[in-house]
């Protein structure tokens, strides 16, 4: 992963550049909703980290195939660096949602579909991160957390189709749908340039995060040698 | 006779009988990654079938008709505000929540939210009272999955266009 140091400041710069674009457009240069107003704007935080909330689950799910299958060690360090970083995401997916339904629905939280299995998301996530502190030094901890992982992801398409499948409060899709996204260039754009920037922001994070877990091994390793090299002398 | 030649084409039992096909360490584990998505998917489509019921956020007005068993019990409606019926004497609201197909009259005391109105998809919580009306305790406006600027609003308006509600 040597090579991954070249690209982290051009990640930066791009999510940079895409944050500028994109924070400008949502606040300054796109229209208010006829119904919602400027609360829309919400709209522009809420909508990239619900979407990275369960992107960066289904990296930590290819990620255990890898771990599991071809017991690549590489699957192991991004496993474990995206896990925090996912609930931030869905943290952040779940406190902006609070924040726009106060005054579209008129409640911070109600118990449908879509609110609960992002949650479920959020406390799997929580789980994760226990279980990569208690099991990592144990012989088959990265396999079991793998495991773990991969049953977990029967939830992300429950998050996906909940708003298709029951009644919810939440609306159903209106990007990624089968006929189109049902909002005009003008609201898509800033929403896409802010998906970008979030998306690039997360290439960064994890790319930062897995060097320095691959230096956590390294020194560890070291340390373990140390300690070898002490007791044989 | 080059086609007896074994090397270059062995017979038919040489090859795929007499030479079992082995699976290599990554395929089985493959295949057991495979089984179990399976086997958890189905088991959560079996769980998700069955607490279908539970999962649902609100029913319609037909589908609150059609269970006479939830008269009295807490339970939340949802649909829209019929045209023409939403009324406000000091706190109390009345209006009629419709899917198209049946309708049942509402009564709500208290506030309503900012997005409420004729047309509007709303959900209310409360129970159905033996006279076969809704007496909601709290009110939640619904938003669908249509952004639509506000210039683009006036504009269709002043078409004739205009296809929302109000």
């Amino acid at each position: 992963m040597a090579w991954s140091r070249f690209f982290i400041w051009p990640l930066a710069a791009i999510s940079a550049l895409f944050f500028a674009l994109g924070v400008w457009f949502a606040f300054f240069n796109s229209p208010a909703d006829y119904q919602m107003g400027d609360t829309v704007r919400i709209m522009y935080v809420h909508v990239p980290n619900a979407w990275l909330s369960q992107m960066v689950y289904g990296l930590m799910a290819v990620s255990a195939v890898g771990s599991l299958v071809w017991r690549h060690p590489m699957a192991d360090v991004s496993m474990k660096a995206a896990a925090p970083q996912g609930a931030a995401f869905t943290a952040m997916a779940l406190f902006t949602g609070a924040l726009w339904g106060r005054p579209t629905w008129g409640t911070f939280w109600e118990w449908d579909g879509r609110m609960t299995s992002t949650l479920i998301l959020f406390l799997i996530y929580l789980g994760l991160i226990a279980l990569w502190r208690a099991l990592e030094h144990q012989a088959n901890g990265p396999r079991l957390i793998a495991i773990v992982t991969l049953v977990g992801a029967v939830n992300i398409p429950i998050i996906k189709f909940s708003v298709d499948w029951w009644n919810t409060l939440h609306q159903p899709a209106s990007v990624f749908r089968a006929d189109g996204p049902t909002m005009p260039g003008s609201i898509l754009m800033p929403l896409f340039l802010m998906m970008f920037a979030f998306t690039f922001l997360f290439a960064l994070l994890q790319t930062l995060r897995m060097r320095t877990e691959i230096e956590r091994r390294r020194v560890r390793s070291l340390e373990r040698r140390h300690v070898a090299e002490g007791a044989t002398a | 006779m080059k086609w007896l030649n074994r090397q270059e084409y062995p017979l038919m039992t040489e090859t795929s009988l007499n030479t079992p096909k082995r699976l290599t360490r990554k395929q089985k584990r493959l295949l057991v990654i495979a089984g179990l998505a399976v086997v958890v998917g189905l088991a959560a489509a079996l769980i998700l079938t069955a607490l279908r019921d539970q999962i649902v956020f609100f029913y319609s007005p037909t589908e609150l008709m059609a269970r006479p068993e939830l008269a009295g019990e807490a339970v939340r409606i949802g649909g829209l505000v019929e045209q023409g019926t939403f009324e406000r004497n000091g706190e109390t609201n009345q209006f009629s929540i419709t899917d198209g197909n049946s309708t049942i009259a509402v009564t709500f005391i208290g506030l309503l939210p900012d997005l409420f109105r004729e047309g509007q998809g709303v959900i209310a919580e409360g129970s159905l009272t033996d006279a076969g009306d809704f007496s909601a305790s709290n009110v939640l406006a619904k938003h669908d999955e249509t952004y639509i600027p506000r210039e683009v609003e006036a504009a269709l308006r002043e078409q004739g266009v205009w296809q929302g509600g109000e």
